[in-house]
């Protein structure tokens, strides 16, 4: 039976299209938008906003920290308590909620795509048991492969070649989608309780950060991956941080992009863009930082926007975590993971009335506001650190609306009048440029537009949100409310949420790159990683890889070598 | 005759995965490599529950897969305050369908973390816990603590795979450049290899732990001369090996949780590694038992938000462990039927427990008979996993690793036993609603 | 009156060998023992393979002694199973943890038989 949906009268904002505001219907035929339908189920939007699938394009929402989160904030489980219905399971959590209510909440929110951001390869299969009990999202993850020791070994080496071949193996072991950088080095250095700055060499690996980051930029683009690299780069969170950014967006300038797209894709800024030598003459540097991307192409950013209140941080990056239970000396969880990574794990109050948490609150929108191309930029609160994904409705009422960053400035720390840029900004963002932050930017930078995710062109996926949100309303409480729950979330054609309430939870699907590399390459590599499972690695070589059967509803895509 | 290579092995936490094994006639006939002497027993098989059997006039009748299944989801569509329990010992792919039971009936869902490392997950829940996976103790470690632990005896293997016997990247001459601290009531076998042994006064752990952690703090002088029957200068060549050392861990086991001070403990050998951590890399790791304990804690966190001891009778998660943990419910004589899948209480509860569920409808789900089928009013046997089933399991250090399937059986499957289960008791609500 | 012991619980080799064969032989000879020290068996006037009353606030088993070196004097060790679960305290504390270890126990020499697990069960029945 073909399955036929009309949204009629809406008011579209479809940037990928160009399409800005148009009242135009959206047809939608077996789960794939097309020109026309003849007997369609007809949802009538009634002048309200329409926009594709929200996309994010980094959140921490399933594996092996975001549930040590979970299982270490009991507290936190309290917060998010809804009983179990016909259609949904039970649900709890605020900043670590359980898989069931991360689907059905960014559903709401009109979300379809979600990236997971940080997968240990070794404990890859963790991170796809939970995507699958994440209902509706589509969704990917990325595998760390930076503090990797045969990373490391052959960015010394210089064997870019052989690099990409243990990227490829990697991507493809552990079902993930690119590569993910977390602080280079400085989780392998964090194995024996140190760090490392950009150019500090890495312990015993005698490589540093930068060239960690130049390596895994250049072997990438290798092959015709569809995302860049994606760093969380060194230093993150420590005042004066903000050259060590702008130092590491500088190594990748000189490499070609596989196609139009920067070749780092540089995640959760703010936490990258601080000024000052110590927490007390900390300031806001997202001018510098937005200068920067202002100047170039090369690199995309996220926000890592502040969300004030309590959340749960979690990083691959172990020293920071360590660093910031220092300051709290609230409960710390570690998980450094063998030849490969690390975590860290600590509860966080970003408060209003603390100079510092007022100045990070204003980093992340200045740097929105600030960047002139929106379409360099994504919305994210890198969930939960800089705050619950549920709170993306809060930041775009902030970002449209002046009035409400200046009612919301006079209730926070005066710091934010002295050392932060935000009330003198007066710009304010269109409901298309929303549109962009939140899904057209996060789907090409991922290079999903391409396979059908972030627009409403013919041949997309038909998913759709609707918001009840009339296109000329400017109150930022209304605006807040509607991008909170959704009128309809339509995911492939089906109706999932309807008036705030979530009616299907049909299973999303995994998306994952395979790079295809050089078998004599690849086979020159393995002799190499074959010696460290042989006597490094705690589990064998034949059991490591990623299984199919944790990967369901897989969607592959095929990464060539560039010619 | 078939050699199968990188067998998993689904008995203890150490979760090993370079086991070799024969099988001829669809039987494992040989461990040729890689198992210790327990999983080697578990590998070669034992007596099995033969038919799926529901009691009448006091004794089992057998009886087909179908009248068991349907029988267990009456039991259970009628219950008033079911608990369901156990978990442990088989894959996660089970353990999702068991928290979707509990779901639908709104039962107490706990596993045997409860009588393990339950009071290691109320410390952590209390401080957190900084750790590591195996394979950086494999590499980096060079002061090893086991501390009320015997490895020898119940992870046979840990030592010579992940720990002190292991050669890694900073280890490559094995125990030579290693120390072993052991910390025991009794003067185990592990204990005989170690360095310095701390034989302490049973139950005074917090005692010791206090001490080193004011030791490694700085402040020697608060701590007498001799502290749960340790001397003062053991304590004091302790803390300088911690110190000294560039990487230490501290394995911990039930010697730790099960007696008086119970969490209190943990939380006290938690607070004493983030000491030892001040001066050099400390890393601390409970020595999970079950093969997949560790799993349904995973499973139970990220479906329910927490890890044992779920009440989910209000329709969402209720957790509060003390008052509805396995144990609780049944010395308050409060559950009206239980089911027991990869577990005997039979023989791990005390008996106070024990004479309750003697009481109610019991449903055991389980390849092996053991003490709790003497009580069972419904036993299904099940498929062993890892060698007649495949699925998922988390090793101590919470790495996942899927068990192979070795052998053809008869025998169903735990997830499918239990889906069937889950299906019946909706068709019976069902059928109730209307 | 027996003698006073502190009584604790735990894994032994043997015990874990047999985890999936609790009907045996094997599982009933290694784990309905109690082991402790030569000098705690001499002055309770027992050798190895007697029979031995444990007696606590919970319950009462009857298991073998057993000698062993290395537990400490006024410690006896029965392996967990069963028998030791015949007398350990199942109060929690409020932390859902029964304690297995560092209960107060009476032990004395006795005719009795040990009973075979499935005896031992049927007392819970009754």
């Amino acid at each position: 039976m073909v399955e036929e949906l009309l949204i009629r009268n809406g008011v579209v904002y479809d940037p990928i299209n160009g399409v800005n505001g148009e009242k135009k219907d959206i047809c939608i035929r077996d789960g794939k938008v097309v020109e026309e339908v003849r007997n369609p189920k007809v949802i009538d939007a009634e002048g309200r906003v329409v926009m594709p699938g929200g996309v994010d394009i980094h959140a921490h929402i399933a594996g092996g920290k975001v549930n040590a989160g979970r299982l270490f904030r009991p507290e936190d489980g309290r917060k998010g308590r809804e009983a179990k219905t016909k259609v949904c399971r039970a649900q709890s959590g605020y900043s670590v909620p359980n898989t069931f209510a991360t689907g059905y909440r960014y559903a709401k929110m009109g979300y379809t795509f979600v990236m997971e951001a940080a997968m240990p390869p070794l404990a890859a299969r963790h991170t796809h048991e939970e995507i699958v009990d994440i209902p509706i999202l589509d969704n990917a993850a990325l595998p760390l492969i930076d503090n990797n020791w045969m990373t490391m070994e052959y960015v010394k080496s210089g064997d870019t070649d052989l690099l990409a071949a243990y990227i490829a193996w990697m991507v493809k072991a552990t079902k993930g989608y690119g590569v993910k950088v977390v602080n280079p080095g400085g989780t392998e250095a964090w194995a024996w309780a140190k760090n490392c700055d950009l150019n500090d060499a890495v312990p015993y690996f005698d490589v540093t950060p930068a060239e960690i980051v130049k390596g895994l930029a250049e072997a990438t683009e290798k092959f015709e991956m569809p995302h860049s690299i994606h760093v969380h780069g060194n230093m993150l969170g420590h005042p004066g941080n903000y050259e060590v950014t702008t130092s590491t967006y500088d190594l990748v300038k000189g490499i070609k992009p596989y196609r139009d797209r920067p070749t780092m894709h540089a995640t959760h800024t703010q936490f990258h863009s601080y000024g000052g030598t110590t927490w007390a003459d900390f300031e806001s540097k997202a001018g510098a930082i937005a200068d920067y991307v202002n100047k170039n192409e090369h690199v995309s950013i996220d926000l890592g926007s502040v969300i004030l209140g309590d959340t749960t941080t979690m990083t691959a990056d172990g020293p920071m975590e360590y660093s910031l239970y220092q300051i709290t000396g609230r409960k710390w969880t570690n998980h450094d993971v063998e030849l490969e990574t690390g975590s860290g794990i600590t509860p966080f109050l970003y408060s209003g009335k603390v100079s510092v948490h007022t100045i990070q609150w204003a980093i992340g929108q200045e740097l929105a506001l600030l960047i002139k191309d929106p379409w360099k930029l994504a919305l994210t609160t890198d969930h939960p650190n800089a705050g619950p994904f549920i709170g993306y409705p809060i930041i775009i009422s902030m970002l449209m609306s002046k009035r409400r960053r200046d009612e919301s400035a006079e209730d926070m720390h005066s710091a934010i009048y002295k050392r932060a840029e935000l009330p003198s900004i007066d710009r304010e963002y269109d409901l298309n440029e929303i549109a962009i932050i939140t899904r057209g930017m996060a789907a090409k930078t991922l290079g999903l537009h391409e396979h059908g995710k972030g627009h409403l062109g013919v041949g997309a996926d038909g998913d759709v949100a609707i918001y009840d949100l009339s296109p000329e309303e400017r109150e930022a409480g209304k605006i807040q409310k509607a991008f909170l729950n959704t009128k309809y979330t339509i995911k492939g054609g089906e109706v999932v949420v309807k008036d705030g309430e979530v009616v299907a939870a049909p299973a999303g699907k995994t998306y994952f790159v395979t790079p295809e590399c050089d078998p004599k390459l690849t086979d020159e590599m393995m002799t190499h990683l074959k010696d460290k499972f042989e006597h490094y690695y705690s589990v064998t070589f034949n059991n490591y890889p990623v299984q199919d059967a944790y990967v369901p509803n897989p969607y592959e895509i095929k990464a060539p070598w560039r010619s | 005759m078939v050699e199968i290579t990188d067998v998993v092995c689904s008995l203890c936490g150490c979760v090993c995965d370079d086991i070799v094994v024969e099988v001829e006639d669809n039987n494992v006939t040989k461990v040729k490599k890689g198992a210790c002497s327990v999983g080697k027993s578990k590998l070669m098989g034992h007596g099995r529950i033969e038919s799926p059997a529901i009691r009448e006039n006091g004794s089992l009748k057998d009886c087909s897969y179908d009248d068991a299944i349907k029988k267990a989801a009456e039991i259970l569509a009628a219950a008033r305050r079911p608990l369901l329990y156990g978990w442990s010992s088989t894959v996660c792919e089970a353990d999702k369908v068991g928290v979707e039971l509990a779901e639908e009936i709104g039962a107490v869902i706990d596993n045997t973390a409860s009588v393990c490392h339950g009071p290691s997950v109320l410390a952590i829940q209390d401080v957190g816990l900084p750790s590591c996976t195996l394979g950086e103790v494999k590499n980096r470690a060079d002061l090893i603590i086991y501390w009320g632990a015997n490895p020898a005896a119940a992870h046979a293997n840990h030592m010579k795979r992940y720990s002190y016997i292991t050669k890694g990247y900073w280890t490559a001459e094995g125990k030579k450049n290693k120390k072993l601290i052991v910390v025991d009531v009794r003067r185990t076998a592990t204990a005989k290899m170690a360095d310095v042994f701390l034989q302490i006064e049973q139950g005074k752990d917090y005692l010791v732990f206090s001490a080193l952690r004011a030791m490694l703090y700085g402040y020697e002088d608060v701590v007498p001369e001799v502290v749960g029957g340790v001397s003062k200068k053991d304590l004091l060549e302790t803390v300088r090996m911690m110190k000294e050392a560039k990487f230490g861990i501290i394995f911990f086991g039930m010697g730790v949780t099960h007696t008086g001070a119970r969490h209190n403990n943990i939380v006290n050998a938690i607070q004493t590694t983030r000491a030892a951590h001040t001066h050099t890399k400390f890393n601390i790791m409970p020595m999970r038992g079950h093969y997949n304990v560790a799993g349904i804690n995973q499973v139970c966190t990220w479906e329910t938000g927490y890890p044992f001891a779920v009440d989910l009778s209000r329709g969402y998660a209720w957790y509060n462990p003390g008052e509805h943990s396995a144990t609780d419910l049944l010395i308050r004589r409060e559950c009206d039927v239980a089911l027991f899948i990869a577990s005997d209480p039979g023989a791990h509860f005390p008996g106070e427990s024990i004479r309750h569920l003697a009481k109610i409808p019991v449903i055991q789900i389980d390849p092996f008979p053991n003490p709790t089928t003497e009580f069972a009013d419904v036993v299904i046997p099940a498929a062993i996993s890892g060698i007649e089933a495949e699925g998922n399991v988390y090793r101590m250090d919470n790495i996942p690793i899927r068990l192979r399937k070795l052998v053809d059986t008869e025998y169903m499957a735990d997830e499918e036993i239990l889906e069937r289960i889950l299906g019946e008791v909706r068709a019976i609500k069902e059928k109730e609603g209307e | 009156m027996g003698t006073k012991v502190n009584l604790i619980s735990g894994r032994t080799i043997v015990q874990g060998q047999n985890l999936d064969n609790k009907l045996s032989e094997e599982y009933f000879s290694e784990v309905a023992t109690c082991e402790m020290n030569k000098a705690d068996m001499e002055k309770l006037g027992v050798t190895g393979g007697d029979s031995v009353k444990v007696k606590t606030s919970y319950g009462e088993v009857v298991v073998r002694a057993k000698g062993k070196e290395g537990t400490p004097e006024g410690v006896i060790f029965i392996p967990m199973g069963p028998w030791a679960n015949a007398v350990v305290s199942g109060d929690t504390h409020g932390a859902g943890m029964p304690q297995y270890k560092g209960i107060d126990a009476e032990i004395e020499p006795t005719e009795e038989e040990v009973l075979h697990v499935k005896d031992l069960m049927k007392r819970y029945m009754e």
